[in-house]
């Protein structure tokens, strides 16, 4: 009889920037002062975007809408490490990263207005319809990235989930053919600690989300998603691999939802008020505001000039979108198959015609 | 021309496919060494290698969800799903994405998948390997569905099915899998989806059929000598074949449905509306339909109780003739 250890598993964590703003230089991913300027300039654009998502949702001015409050760098800093032909495939928390990712700002308020227009993508980027239901858009990475990597292709897929959806079929499945084919995926799970009013020790008793993809063979390492430089080291360490055929992998960001779940949500019932003071306190842009003031890329005029070119962008797209033309009623048959069957015309010459 | 079966035309539409389109892609359980379950893939992973003919992990959320992701970046993949009755498991990715990818991205990216499914009853398989699903994805709008019964039919429309630019659930009645053998040509054809076919033409009574009842009714219907029946295949449940229903029943002014799913809310309740819709004044009858029952499936020994007889089918026409 034999009883033995057969194999032992260790689950990295990485912080680059301290809370008081200090990078360890040793951990310091490759960035020159433009980028980081760059990076600190879409964390702006984001918040910016957002607040005043946010509070058009509450003049009626678009409708639902799930804010990216307090996720900024965990979203930023993961596809700053993606090239445009890279697949990016969102949920619906992902407006952040949708905008790194050249998703043009009024069609996402197109989108949460309720046009389908918003979810289309630029031709030249290749952005994936924001999913809905939860987690089922991981499979569709896996699968994209299974595609470049049997066509030859050098283009890395990129998704986005938040904790609970690891409990869904989804995250497992897709983990387990990333793990078996070695595709080119990065999986990014923002661990905002909770799905609506279920809290994270709730919905997993893993310690940590990072550890999960030891089971798949996928690679796993959890963030401090409230440091950018930290997302990014490890999203471009993991995107440059499974570029160089190296496989998957999986990023757990811990972060926090200062906001509610969504506009239709009061977190005041389930969440106490003093954790969300506690993580405001971490907030992901204030956090880098230190180091660059620390490393002269920030000064007073610079920051209002960031505050100021973000608000008038902000205010040019929302006008674009409440003036963008009005969608033509007839396309809602339109985009069903790619020729209308029998009943389809059918039904659209009744709608037409009466 | 050769002879061949319903798995044998399944097959060789594959081969086919795999053949002349380099992005065809055919995944699922144990289709590539096994060669499938039934066959229908024997010998193409050795042919093509397993970057085209994929064994999978077991999961047919994760087999339908993959396929997905790979039609959007340029595969056109032919997903095998075992049994009809684990496709339960993947209907959250055909619902919620698989059929409206097209209409969510205003055309930006499309999903040109074929999922194939062994379906239906009467070979005695265990339970929840025997439904006949036609009428859940007959209801979902981006969806094509398609039920072929003979091999001649499979090989044209599997062919079709897998250059059509929309997703394609492709349902294959198990029970006739090896009960037919027709000549077929060896080259490639395609046969257009949403076409009817009129396997018996009659003019006293229409009966709209699919799948496996094809055989069975042709069946019933040659042991009438008072009745001249005509009979319809309708190859596709959607986009179905109004036309040639509506023709032939402005023909016979008498109608019948006959389908193995259960009765309420089965496709024969949409074919029966079509017809009052469009040719109430033709009718000189009410339109009856002849189905499985509104249970569950009942085990393989009494699974013959459930799926409509000849015996049944015969009752049905006499009715719809007495009336």
């Amino acid at each position: 009889m034999v009883k033995k250890v057969i194999r032992k598993f260790e689950v990295e964590y990485l912080q680059v920037l301290d809370e008081d703003g200090n990078a360890d230089e040793k951990l310091m991913p490759k960035l020159t002062g433009k980028q980081i300027k760059e990076l600190y300039e879409n964390m702006i654009l984001v918040r910016t975007f957002d607040d005043k998502a946010f509070s058009m949702q509450r003049q009626g001015r678009i409708g639902s809408y799930l804010q990216v409050k307090g996720q900024e760098a965990a979203q930023v800093g993961s596809v700053y490490a993606l090239q445009d032909k890279d697949w990016m495939f969102p949920m619906y928390r992902s407006s952040g990263a949708l905008l790194v990712r050249k998703q043009p700002m009024h069609l996402l308020y197109l989108y949460w207005g309720g046009d389908e227009r918003g979810l289309k993508s630029p031709d030249n980027v290749n952005n994936f319809p924001i999913a809905i239901p939860v987690g089922t858009q991981m499979p569709h990475a896996v699968g994209a990235a299974w595609a470049s990597k049997l066509l030859g292709k050098k283009d890395v897929s990129m998704v986005f989930m938040g904790d609970g959806a690891t409990s869904k079929a989804d995250f497992h499945t897709a983990m387990n053919f990333a793990g078996v084919y070695q595709v080119p995926c990065v999986l990014v799970c923002e661990n905002n600690e909770w799905a609506i009013s279920v809290p994270i020790k709730t919905q997993t008793h893993s310690e940590t989300i990072a550890q999960k993809g030891i089971a798949y063979g996928v690679k796993g390492i959890q963030v401090d998603g409230n440091d950018v430089f930290a997302v990014y080291k490890a999203a471009k360490d993991a995107v440059d691999d499974a570029r160089a055929g190296k496989g998957p992998a999986l990023i757990e960001c811990m972060t926090y939802r200062i906001g509610d779940h969504s506009t239709s949500d009061d977190a005041k019932k389930y969440r106490n008020e003093k954790e969300v003071e506690e993580w405001a306190k971490k907030d992901p842009i204030l956090r880098l505001e230190k180091y660059m003031k620390k490393s002269n890329l920030l000064d007073d005029a610079y920051k209002k000039k960031v505050f100021e070119n973000s608000k008038s962008e902000v205010e040019k797209e929302v006008k674009k979108y409440e003036e963008y033309p009005a969608q033509d009623k007839e396309d809602i048959f339109k985009y069903t198959f790619a020729e209308m069957p029998y009943q389809v015309k059918e039904q659209f010459e009744e709608y037409k015609h009466g | 021309m050769v002879s061949m079966n319903n798995v044998e035309a399944v097959k060789s539409a594959l081969d086919q496919a795999l053949k002349s389109d380099k992005s065809v892609v055919v995944l699922g359980e144990d289709v590539g060494v096994n060669g499938g379950v039934f066959r229908a893939t024997e010998g193409l992973q050795k042919k093509y290698g397993k970057d085209r003919v994929i064994d999978t992990p077991l999961s047919e959320e994760g087999i339908v969800g993959m396929a997905i992701g790979m039609a959007v970046n340029g595969i056109k993949p032919v997903a095998e799903i075992q049994f009809s009755g684990f496709l339960p498991a993947a209907f959250d990715q055909i619902f919620s994405h698989a059929a409206r990818i097209r209409s969510r991205s205003r055309g930006r990216f499309t999903c040109p998948i074929v999922i194939r499914a062994p379906a239906g009853g009467g070979i005695r398989a265990l339970e929840l390997h025997c439904e006949m699903p036609e009428a859940f994805f007959a209801h979902i709008p981006g969806l094509k569905v398609v039920c072929p019964s003979t091999p001649y039919d499979t090989k044209g429309l599997l062919l079709a099915a897998i250059k059509d630019p929309d997703p394609v659930i492709f349902l294959e009645p198990m029970r006739l899998y090896r009960a037919i053998k027709q000549d077929v040509p060896e080259t490639e054809y395609t046969l257009p989806l949403g076409k009817a076919n009129v396997v018996k033409e009659g003019s006293d009574i229409t009966i709209i059929t699919w799948g496996a009842m094809v055989k069975y009714t042709l069946d019933a219907v040659s042991k009438l000598k008072d009745v001249d029946a005509e009979v319809i295949d309708l190859r596709t449940i959607y986009p179905f074949d109004a036309e040639t229903i509506i023709k032939s029943v402005k023909k016979t002014g008498r109608a019948l449905v006959v389908h193995e799913a259960p009765k309420t809310a089965g496709f024969g309740a949409e074919i029966v509306a079509t017809i009052n819709e469009k040719a109430l004044d033709s009718l000189e009858a009410p339109i009856m339909r002849v189905t499985g029952y509104d249970i569950p499936l009942p085990f393989a020994r009494l699974e013959m109780e459930y799926i409509p007889s000849e015996e049944r089918i015969i009752k049905g026409i006499n009715k719809v003739m007495e009336y």
